[in-house]
């Protein structure tokens, strides 16, 4: 795997890939999303339901997005691959905005469902500190004007953060309990019928690639705005 | 070990003397207090009830104040540099740091919030357990500020960045923290006391060598 992370092999290898993956995105977006309206409107939620197929795959890579960043801190602190930090660092914006996504979606369903835009339950709790999560990593990296200190200190704090997340999670929960249960990952199987679960599968698989597309296209551009910068100081000198 | 003491000493001195931290922070504590009946209204009733999530609040607040000068003053002035020659470790600085912090605004928060809770009018059974509240949950405060304070320490003006980041983390110990309040005037046992020693317990073991780590770093280049 780190055979990859030398930034010219990458570009190489990322530069072949990518067209392929933003097509399969693409398509998958457009399976999901024909999926989504044709699916009937659920019998107790009606029409709304349909919101689900955009917000949980969200609410998903938002989670999957800070567990990819928590990693590849890791591996920039441990293994110090300048490729995994600039992962990491391109990785932060993407989880906000799959954070505020999710975050503006559930409430777009809450007001029709809950009669609110916001409850304070536990769920939408967590991922508001998710948001602030991702925000305050964004903030100190920019804040902080050498690179490899921003980096180490953007490292620590992921890392923090990936620690915390769960037990701001489990207080949360244990705080107020609304929000209804696990109905997809649960013993015993899914209790979602089967024509709202393929499109939330679709979508979330797109969702996924989306991730990885706009990843892949951020750490190129930073590999090569590196690059203009290292040239431009080249001629300078 | 004496030069750990001495350490801690130091700043604990620093921070009680004339322009010291320890003081601002326990007026800044009460103020905001104070603040939030004129904000929220006087109903006894009410009053009684929010009295533990204010105090605990404040208490969050009052410990991000004297944060940002935690390492940036011994930074800035080339302190720090001497202190990572001298025989304690980053750790032991890092530990006596925020044993500091705990010692000059956790600590003495503690001892006023019953004043507090009394203009609050929390009743008189739930006195003990904010402050047993306060004294077990104002070290995790002091633990994860340090960590923060450390890795903001290179930046000009990192006290402005501090809330962001040391907020979101506290969450937890202001949820356990208020809520063993809250559980004890409902009467009822839900162990937010032992979840909120917990988490203060983690955060106090960790704390030094995160915050040793970022010291580090920082004092690399």
């Amino acid at each position: 795997m780190f055979a990859y992370a030398n930034p010219k092999r990458f570009m190489e290898l990322s530069g072949r890939v990518l067209p392929w993956l933003a097509g399969v995105t693409a398509i998958l977006f457009a399976v999901g999303l024909y999926l989504s309206f044709a699916a009937p409107p659920d019998y107790q939620q009606g029409d709304t339901v349909r919101i689900m197929f955009i917000h949980v795959p969200a609410a998903w890579v938002a989670m999957m997005a800070y567990g990819f960043l928590a990693l590849a801190s890791l591996i920039s602190l441990v293994n110090r691959h300048p490729l995994a930090d600039v992962a990491a660092k391109q990785a932060a914006p993407l989880g906000a905005m799959f954070t505020a996504l999710a975050l503006v979606t559930g409430s777009l369903w809450g007001r029709p469902m809950w009669g609110a835009y916001w409850v304070w339950d536990g769920r939408l709790t967590s991922f508001l500190l998710l948001l602030f999560l991702y925000l305050g990593y964004i903030a100190l990296r920019n804040a902080i004007e050498s690179e490899t200190r921003a980096a180490k200190a953007a490292a620590i704090l992921a890392l923090i953060g990936v620690v915390n997340l769960p037990i701001i999670e489990f207080s949360v929960q244990w705080w107020t309990t609304l929000h209804q249960g696990e109905s997809i990952f649960r013993a015993g199987g899914p209790t979602i019928a089967a024509v709202f679960l393929w499109p939330l599968f679709a979508m979330a698989a797109a969702y996924t690639l989306l991730f990885f597309t706009l990843l892949i296209v951020r750490i190129r551009t930073d590999i090569l705005e590196r690059r203009a910068r290292a040239l431009t100081m080249g001629h300078a000198a | 070990m004496s030069a750990f003491v001495a350490l801690l000493a130091r700043d604990v001195r620093l921070a009680t003397r004339a322009g010291g931290s320890a003081m601002l922070a326990l007026a800044f504590f009460a103020a905001v207090a104070t603040l939030v009946p004129f904000g929220i209204g006087s109903e006894p009733k009410l009053l009684a009830r929010v009295a533990a999530g204010i105090v605990w609040i404040a208490a969050v607040l009052a410990g991000l104040l004297a944060l940002d000068r935690l390492f940036q003053a011994d930074y800035e002035d080339g302190s720090l540099d001497l202190l990572a020659l001298s025989p304690v470790s980053f750790e032991g600085i890092a530990a006596a740091k925020i044993a500091a912090h705990w010692l000059t605004t956790g600590l003495p928060l503690t001892i006023l919030s019953p004043l507090l809770a009394l203009l609050l009018n929390l009743p008189t059974k739930a006195y003990i357990t904010l402050f047993v509240s306060l004294l077990v949950g104002t070290s995790a405060i002091s633990a994860i500020g340090g960590v923060a304070a450390a890795l903001t320490l290179s930046i000009r003006r990192g006290g402005l960045l501090l809330p962001l980041l040391v907020l979101p983390l506290l969450t937890p110990a202001l949820i356990f923290g208020a809520g063993a309040v809250l559980a004890k005037l409902d009467r009822i046992e839900n162990g937010a006391i032992w979840f909120l020693a917990a988490f203060s317990a983690v955060a106090v073991l960790l704390s030094p060598f995160l915050t040793a780590a970022a010291l580090r770093f920082n004092l690399a280049e």
